[in-house]
Formats: structure tokens, C-alpha cells, sequence
């Protein structure tokens, strides 16, 4: 028994420093964000409608697709600088949608640069459901 | 035999002043050439400027240019930046800091553009338009494309690399 706590304490330790660790890192996931944008639509996103939306022009120069490319499970690269962005999708991209302050942050930018307005949380919806069903 | 005096005689005296002040000014010339980082670079400049592109060294524009540049994000080359209060006082002030004194950074050049300094087209007169237009490199404000280092303000002639692709004829800059 006492062997058995000896052991278990340090091991439940680094268990919760791991967990500790993950949670600082990675606020939120894809797939909470899609549930937080479809409760503000007026209906869950689809992947078919985002897909369209992703890799169309909404009036301006670029689509979404333009820096990201299609599908976005490579790494894009800017239109104007040709600099180089982290692959999008989140099974291609471990940071990818784990913050959700920095994942508002490039929807209101992007969305400007895309269709001079910010998206609306169905948009956001159709999108993530887009880029989730995207796998390896 | 009289003693040995000593002093030094004039010239060698402000010899020795000129290489004293040299060496106390060698650290300061260095970080002032425009091309290298600061050491300290906010995160934000990171994470905000250089996603879309480089990190650009603040010593490549001058304070005035950064001004401008920092007071108009919100038409920012074509896409609105705008930044929170917090994060634009800060990066404005460490650019103010850090801008460029060197003396090829005398003037704000068009657009508040690097590349339209005369300092850059001097050093980049070789490099042909199909250059920069090649899909490899994009755009003269892809530094990194032929200068690997460029994320760490390293752009030295000799750590040049040819972008992937670039056909034979286009070239001889890099072996001029």
C-alpha cells in the first residue's frame, strides 16, 4: 500500500501538470468554437455551405483560399507578401483554433480583407464545420 | 640617464583616444546598422506584423515612416490592422526606439515602402523584375525568399540562397 502511494502520488502529479500544461496552451479547440458560433446562428454550420463561402469571392481582390488554399490542409502563403501561414485546417495544425482570442482576431481581419465587413456567427459556423471535417 | 617618461607623444596620444572612442562605439555602430534586430522584440510585433509578412528591422525605415505607418493601420497596404490602444502605443514607441538612424536611412522613402528606399533598389539593382514576380518569391517584401536568415535580421551577401525553381538565366545576380 504504501509502495502503491509512493508511486501513484508522482504519477497523478505529472498527470495533472500535463493536463495543467495542455489547458494553458490550448484554451479551446475547433470543435468548441463550432459549437459557440452555431448557437448564435440561426442554423448549425454545414461544411458544403462553408466550403462555397471558403473558396469564393465575396466582392473584393481575395477569397479565404487565396492565402490559405484549397483545401487548407498546407501551408498557404500570403497574396500580397507571399510569406508563408501555418496550415488552417485543424487536423493538419495543432495550434490551429486552440485560442480563441486569437481566432476572433483573424476572423474580424480576414473577413474585412475578404468582404469588408466581419463575418456573422452563421458564417463562422459554416466555415469551422468546413475546415473540421478536413482530415489527414 | 633620465628617466623614462611616460607620456605618449601627441599624435600617438589622439591615436589612442580615436581607438578608445571606437571601441566604445563599436557595439552601438553595429545595432545601428538597420539590417540586425533589437535583442528585445515585443511579441506582438511578431505575432502581429510578421504573420502576413517579415518582421521588417525597425533600423530599415525612419521614425517618420513608422509614424505614419503606425497612425494609419487601419488602411494598412490594402487591409485594415487595426490593433487595440494597449498593443499600438507599445509597438509605436519601440519602433520609434528602434527606427533607422544609419545614413542610408535619410529620408522616408515612398509609401513608407522599404522597398522603395533608394538604399534597397541600389542593392537589389540586378535582381530582375521576373525575380520577383517568380512564383517562389512573390514580392520584393519576401525577404526570406533569398535571405534565409532574414527572420533574424541576418541579410549578408554571402547567406544568400536561390529560390526554388528559379530558371538558369535569372540567376547571375546571386554569383555577381
Amino acid at each position: 500500500m504504501l509502495l502503491r502511494s509512493r508511486l501513484l502520488k508522482p504519477a497523478a502529479a505529472l498527470l495533472l501538470a500535463a493536463v495543467t500544461n495542455a489547458a494553458a496552451a490550448a484554451e479551446t479547440t475547433a470543435a468548441a468554437q463550432l459549437e459557440h458560433w452555431n448557437a448564435q446562428a440561426s442554423t448549425p454550420g454545414q461544411a458544403a455551405r462553408g466550403q462555397a463561402f471558403f473558396t469564393s469571392r465575396h466582392g473584393g481582390e481575395w477569397s479565404c483560399a487565396s492565402c490559405h488554399g484549397t483545401p487548407p490542409v498546407r501551408e498557404g502563403r500570403h497574396a500580397t507578401t507571399g510569406k508563408s501561414i501555418s496550415p488552417l485546417a485543424p487536423a493538419f495544425n495543432p495550434r490551429g483554433f486552440n485560442d480563441s482570442a486569437r481566432s476572433d482576431k483573424w476572423f474580424r481581419r480576414n473577413c474585412k480583407d475578404v468582404l469588408n465587413r466581419e463575418c456573422s456567427p452563421g458564417e463562422k459556423a459554416d466555415v469551422l464545420a468546413y475546415l473540421l471535417q478536413l482530415k489527414p | 640617464m633620465p628617466p623614462i617618461k611616460h607620456t605618449h607623444p601627441a599624435p600617438a596620444r589622439a591615436g589612442l583616444l580615436l581607438a578608445i572612442t571606437l571601441a566604445l562605439a563599436g557595439p552601438a555602430v553595429a545595432d545601428d546598422d538597420g539590417r540586425s534586430m533589437p535583442r528585445q522584440v515585443p511579441k506582438a510585433y511578431t505575432s502581429e506584423c510578421g504573420s502576413c509578412h517579415l518582421a521588417f528591422p525597425p533600423g530599415a525605415l525612419p521614425a517618420a515612416s513608422w509614424k505614419h505607418i503606425m497612425a494609419g493601420l487601419d488602411k494598412h497596404y490594402g487591409s485594415n490592422v487595426s490593433l487595440d490602444d494597449a498593443t499600438t502605443r507599445q509597438l509605436d514607441s519601440w519602433l520609434q526606439a528602434h527606427a533607422g538612424t544609419w545614413k542610408r536611412v535619410g529620408e522616408t522613402p515612398a509609401q513608407d515602402r522599404i522597398t522603395r528606399s533608394a538604399w534597397f533598389q541600389r542593392k537589389h539593382r540586378q535582381v530582375r523584375d521576373a525575380v520577383w514576380a517568380h512564383a517562389s518569391v512573390k514580392s520584393p517584401a519576401n525577404c526570406g525568399a533569398c535571405h534565409p536568415g532574414a527572420e533574424r535580421g541576418d541579410f549578408d551577401d554571402d547567406h544568400l540562397k536561390i529560390p526554388p525553381g528559379l530558371p538558369l538565366h535569372l540567376r547571375w545576380a546571386w554569383f555577381d
